[in-house]
């Protein structure tokens, strides 16, 4: 049921306000459901995988989605991906908290300027 | 923006995607709309840009143990009916104040992020 209301908040956040919803996602099932930091995190990725393809489906019928800038910036960012969960494995879960938290005031910064 | 800092830019997104269970599209939008892609279509190729993003993570992730397949699942699903109820709102509400309330939150969660982990 916290699942379900999580995974609502998340996609009605990623539409208001134009971010993923992992930074959603992420925090709440640590603190809501008391995940580890690395599961919360590799189950968001598994979630996020879901609400990109419906919206990819959605929006490149309506002919929006240029799939060459997709591959652009996507295939880079899969190498990174993969480094990016790597390098995640070798952090402990308190400090990938403290980097992840540091992480998400550097994003509202980001929104704010 | 050359198509060289594109591909800097991409794989940065990358690295936190994978790192901390995000899609990217944070950066993915803003170096899109640099390429020269209007705000919509920049948004709708991030989504797509996301999919592979995502792919590797959750590969890399599932390989350590750190991947919950069914919570995952519903989390996605959930999350694409919030998705069309927040469309709905978005075309209603201010923007400049959205980004401030959303903010806001983001701060207060990172605090109680932290302080968890403090406590542990």
């Amino acid at each position: 049921m916290k699942l379900a209301l999580i995974g609502l908040l998340s996609g009605f956040m990623s539409a208001l306000f134009g971010v993923g919803g992992g930074i959603v996602v992420v925090p709440l099932l640590i603190l809501l459901l008391a995940y580890r930091p690395h599961a919360a995190m590799g189950t968001s990725l598994a979630a996020i995988g879901i609400t990109a393809l419906a919206g990819t489906i959605t929006f490149a019928i309506a002919g929006e989605v240029d799939p060459a800038h997709a591959l652009l910036v996507g295939v880079p960012a899969a190498a990174g991906a993969t480094l990016g969960a790597t390098l995640q494995q070798r952090v402990r879960a308190r400090e990938l908290s403290y980097l992840f938290a540091a992480f998400l005031v550097a994003i509202a910064v980001w929104l704010l300027v | 923006m050359t198509l060289a800092l594109a591909v800097v830019l991409g794989f940065t997104a990358g690295i936190a995607a994978g790192m901390f269970g995000v899609g990217g599209g944070i950066l993915f939008v803003p170096t899109l709309i640099a390429l020269g892609l209007g705000q919509v279509e920049a948004q709708a190729t991030s989504l797509a840009a996301i999919l592979p993003t995502v792919a590797a993570g959750t590969w890399r992730q599932a390989s350590y143990g750190n991947v919950r397949w069914r919570p995952a699942l519903l989390l996605g699903l959930a999350s694409v009916v919030g998705v069309q109820v927040g469309a709905q709102v978005a075309l209603a509400v201010p923007e400049v104040a959205l980004r401030r309330l959303f903010a806001v939150f983001l701060v207060a969660v990172a605090t109680q992020v932290a302080w968890r982990a403090r406590a542990r």
